[in-house]
């Protein structure tokens, strides 16, 4: 763990030359072999060849979209495990991607859809609906939102519609074929525009979560102490709610849903920067960025020339990382 | 006589060393307190008794025996402990939680035995929580729920009770009462009680023996009245204070100083003791 | 003691039982055996619950006998079965790990069964989409997974010669996410019909069983509850915390060492039959501890049964709603549950 402010905030700058230089690498490398000359060529001098197309309409905007949704989903995570005081916490958990899914295979099998960006739209709103209920639910009764009733409300509305999502898809094999590749996540194929329309919301997110670090440390200290120090706790906890719909539920529509980030990268920043979650956040965004990129770049090679979907090697990248923290002690 | 004694006994966290080589006895049939500054090692080391914490060196002896070498279950009937501000789970009822005590006495054949049932009967009956029994143990009071746990420590039917910080988060009243019900415990019964505990003046007026923690070892032992003096409390604790004599029950009582609030010409207070006599 | 226990004594056997754990799991005895009843009775030919109860003694017409003891009692025995296990093994975790969000699923158990299961059907399914092992196979290869998943977790957690329930379930959760990515890289890879028939395992069918593989799970189910009820004393003492436990004469780590093993068999055994039916290891325990409490004794028991009725009546579901097609079981399990367990949530918080 980083002790001084200083080494944290030298950490943050490092990292964050680490994702420039994996955003680049995600450009440079691939099926098609670019070199850098060309990527800046294609910016000072675009000369129409196949080269230059993949690099403006396929692979800047895949590597943007790596960079934003794996910042995106990780800070969401922190936010969760802060609002739910729970480790085990992620945005899963808060039933975004289980609504995301719901609503994208709902739309597939019975109205139709195929494009990315109705996908995007529906996700969208899916992930909406889902932690709205979610947040509704875990607000009732008189001692309002509570971290076990928005856990266990949360878990409960997560498998009501992934239920419902296996359901149609089980009884529906085309369906099946058609979003199998979504579901699993990628942020392979997506156009700038899809990041463009969702970026909005997406900015919102990150500074609202950037507002919330201090806030959240005193709220996990519990919620009389932190009404005893004057936090309005219910604005912290809307304003919490608020950044974790944005943030994943904008991810889930540009990239499907992606697990694994939203739960263990905050571990890890943990395991970098303490407990404060005015550190936890950034650094959650730092190597969210960081291990969506490398995945996404390991994704298209592991098995050349296909490529594996990135959900997928998410976790094959990130598991043994984890592991190895896990083992050498994360703060309990 | 003696109940627990160490040898040796070293105690520590990864590299860091909480205790070294110490050598103490705890007398049996007295109540002992261990005493010192936050973080001198005094949990630690009441834990290490109750063979929690393995030491990094040296042993615990109980009854002769090296603790380390005795079957966990025959040290569970002789020695109870009760940790620092326990957790029960979501609806536990109190009654659940004290039959919790007679663990070390049941396997799965004999899961309520006669002496099971009245262990729980006389810990929830000398405790005073018998009318609480069906209520779960998150709806209680603070000191209704620390004799909850304290009872489930009874039903353990030990000779020694160790506790760590019995009386934390409880009022003066309550405090008052869960020594005493301690202290009748050790009187009536010649339970061994050996605690650690915070207030100074409490643990003079109840404990038979005081152990002072200091440096990583025992910095001065013995009953209260001989040992406790302003250099000892200076040493352990850095602070000043004066020492005099508890008017209710003779025991040594300590007054420490303030940097800010010494006597004041017109103190009201003692104006109207004066008054009144 | 109070009059609402009573003990049984025998010589040095001895047993406390609460009356009302004791009404509670009589009823919700009953309610199954009724539920069951009911479910035997439905389908393309219906039959009524009396006609039932003498097809099931041998007394009803040759045809009523067929369809309730051939056809319809071996998957309803399951979906019992299956539900029980996996409320109990969620039970032992979330006791063991003292987390309400831990289940089979988390740790990773139903995880390692699926991709075993893919890589099954992956390997064995030819170009013309037949299956060139038999099926019978699938339950072991599922298995094999859970179990191969529930040791890997279990040693990597390891460390210092002990487990930390809290770096169990970071681990688990951990090689789940791993495990869930090989089973998506393994179902894009192979071919479509696979993948189809893997995602309908996944969300969990009790469609064709048979009564072989009834006479493979009861056993094994029924086997591991006893051993589980020797068990739950030392599970009560487990959720008071490490301290306590190791007070009480327990000697902690051989303990979850067994309780994990019990709990991954209970999950591997149901995954194998039933596939990875959901919510039921999540969210069973939970509404048994709103019913009934927290003693692991009662816990247990009600756990069971109410994991074992919402399967019965999810796979009723299944099968009524769009008769004649079947929806795969899983698919209700939360459809069912999670409405009753949301209530409970808010009833017993008012």
């Amino acid at each position: 763990m980083l002790k001084s402010n200083a080494l944290k905030g030298l950490g943050l700058i490092i990292g964050l030359v680490i994702v420039l230089i994996l955003m680049w690498a995600s450009v440079l490398y691939g099926y098609t072999d670019i070199t850098s000359q060309m990527i800046i060529d294609s910016f000072t001098n675009f000369d129409e060849s196949n080269e230059h197309y993949i690099i403006q309409d396929n692979r800047i905007p895949r590597s943007l979209i790596a960079a934003a949704v794996g910042a995106s989903l990780a800070i969401a995570g922190a936010i969760m495990q802060g609002l739910t005081n729970n480790p085990l916490a992620s945005p899963t958990i808060f039933g975004v991607n289980a609504g995301a899914s719901f609503f994208v295979v709902f739309g597939v099998t019975f109205l139709g859809i195929t494009s990315l960006q109705s996908f995007a739209w529906f996700a969208f709103a899916g992930a909406a609906v889902a932690s709205v209920t979610v947040y509704l639910l875990g607000s009732l009764g008189s001692d309002g939102l509570t971290p076990i009733k928005i856990t266990l409300a949360g878990a409960a509305i997560a498998a009501l519609f992934s239920s419902m999502t296996q359901g149609m898809l089980a009884m529906n094999e085309t369906a099946l074929e058609q979003v199998l590749f979504w579901l699993t996540g990628s942020v392979q194929g997506r156009s700038l525009e899809i990041l463009m329309s969702v970026l909005p919301y997406l900015v919102v997110g990150w500074f609202v979560a950037l507002l919330l670090g201090k806030h959240l440390n005193v709220l996990v200290m519990g919620e009389e102490l932190a009404k005893g120090l004057g936090q309005k706790t219910y604005l912290i906890k809307l304003a919490g709610a608020l950044a974790v719909v944005l943030l994943s539920g904008g991810a889930v529509a540009i990239a499907g849903p992606i697990g694994f980030i939203g739960i263990v990268i905050p571990h890890i920043a943990r395991w970098f920067a303490g407990i404060s979650y005015s550190w936890v956040i950034p650094y959650s965004a730092i190597i969210g960025a960081m291990l969506l990129l490398s995945a996404d770049i390991a994704a298209r090679y592991v098995i050349y020339p296909q490529e594996a979907p990135v959900g997928v090697m998410i976790a094959l990248v990130g598991v043994p990382f984890f592991i190895y923290i896990a083992r050498r002690g994360i703060n309990e | 006589m003696k109940a627990i004694q160490t040898e040796q006994l070293s105690l520590g966290y990864k590299d860091e060393l909480v205790i070294e080589e110490l050598d103490l006895t705890i007398p049996k049939g007295e109540i002992t307190a261990f005493i010192g500054s936050n973080g001198c090692g005094k949990s630690t080391l009441l834990k290490s008794l109750a063979r929690l914490l393995k030491p990094k060196d040296g042993s615990v002896e109980l009854a002769g025996k090296d603790i380390d070498k005795t079957s966990t279950k025959e040290i569970a009937r002789q020695l109870a402990i009760m940790p620092q501000s326990p957790q029960a789970p979501e609806g536990l009822t109190v009654l659940q939680l004290v039959k919790q005590g007679r663990y070390p006495y049941q396997s799965w054949y004999k899961q309520w035995s006669e002496e099971d049932e009245e262990a729980v009967q006389y810990a929830l009956d000398v405790t005073g929580i018998k009318e609480f029994e069906d209520r779960t143990v998150d709806s209680l009071s603070g000191g209704q729920r620390q004799r909850a746990w304290i009872a489930m420590t009874l039903a353990q039917d030990t000779d020694i009770i160790l506790l760590d910080e019995p009386t934390t988060f409880l009022d003066l009243t309550h405090q008052i009462d869960i020594l005493d019900l301690l202290s009748e415990l050790n009187e009536q019964e010649g339970r061994t009680i050996v605690m650690v505990l915070h207030d100074l003046n409490l643990a003079c007026r109840y404990a038979d023996h005081i152990v002072a923690i200091q440096g990583k070892s025992v910095f001065e032992q013995g009953n209260p009245d001989e040992i406790i003096t302003p250099q000892l409390i200076h040493s352990v604790f850095g602070l000043q204070c004066q020492v005099t004599c508890d008017p209710i029950c003779g025991a040594p009582m300590c007054i420490p100083y303030s940097r800010q609030r010494q006597m004041k010409g017109a103190n009201r207070y003692a104006a109207q003791q004066v008054q009144a006599n | 003691m109070s009059n609402k226990q009573f003990p049984i004594r025998l010589g040095k056997v001895s047993f406390l039982i609460d009356k009302k754990s004791f009404y509670i799991i009589s009823l919700l005895t009953f309610l199954a055996i009724v539920l069951m009843i009911v479910s035997l009775g439905i389908g393309q030919l219906f039959i009524s619950p009396v006609d039932v109860i003498r097809a099931v003694i041998g007394q009803g017409t040759e045809m009523q006998n067929l369809v309730v003891n051939s056809f319809r009692m071996p998957r309803i025995l399951l979906s019992m079965l299956a539900g029980a296990a996996l409320a109990m093994s969620g039970a032992i975790l979330q006791g063991l790990i003292r987390n309400p969000l831990a289940s089979p699923d988390i740790i990773g158990i139903t995880g390692g069964a699926a991709l075993t299961t893919v890589i099954f059907l992956a390997i064995y399914t030819d170009r013309s989409n037949t299956l060139t092992m038999s099926i019978q196979w699938l339950p072991l290869a599922s298995f094999i997974g859970a179990v191969v998943i529930g040791f890997l977790v279990y040693f990597l957690a390891w460390k210092n010669g002990r487990i930390t329930p809290f770096r169990l379930v970071l681990i688990g959760v951990g090689v789940a996410a791993a495990a869930d990515a090989l089973t998506s890289l393994v179902m894009i890879l192979g071919p479509i019909h696979s993948a189809a028939k893997a995602t309908i395992w996944l969300t969990g069918s009790v469609n064709g069983t048979n009564w072989n593989e009834i006479a493979t799970i009861a056993p094994w189910v029924f086997g591991i509850t006893f051993i589980l009820f020797i068990y739950a004393r030392r599970l009560n003492m487990q959720e008071l915390g490490e301290d306590l436990a190791k007070n009480a004469g327990q000697l902690v780590q051989r303990d979850r060492f067994m309780l994990l093993l019990l709990s991954t068999s209970l999950a591997g055994g149901a995954v194998a039959f039933a596939g990875g039916i959901g919510f039921v290891g999540l969210m069973a325990p939970h509404i048994a501890r709103k019913i009934i409490g927290s003693a692991f004794g009662a816990l247990i028991p009600v756990s069971a049964l109410v994991g074992g009725m919402i399967v019965v009546l999810a796979d009723i579901l299944g099968r009524m709603l769009f008769m004649p097609l079947e929806v795969p079981v899983g698919v209700f399990t939360s459809l069912i549950g999670a409405p009753y367990f949301i209530y409970l949530l808010f009833k017993s918080h008012k």
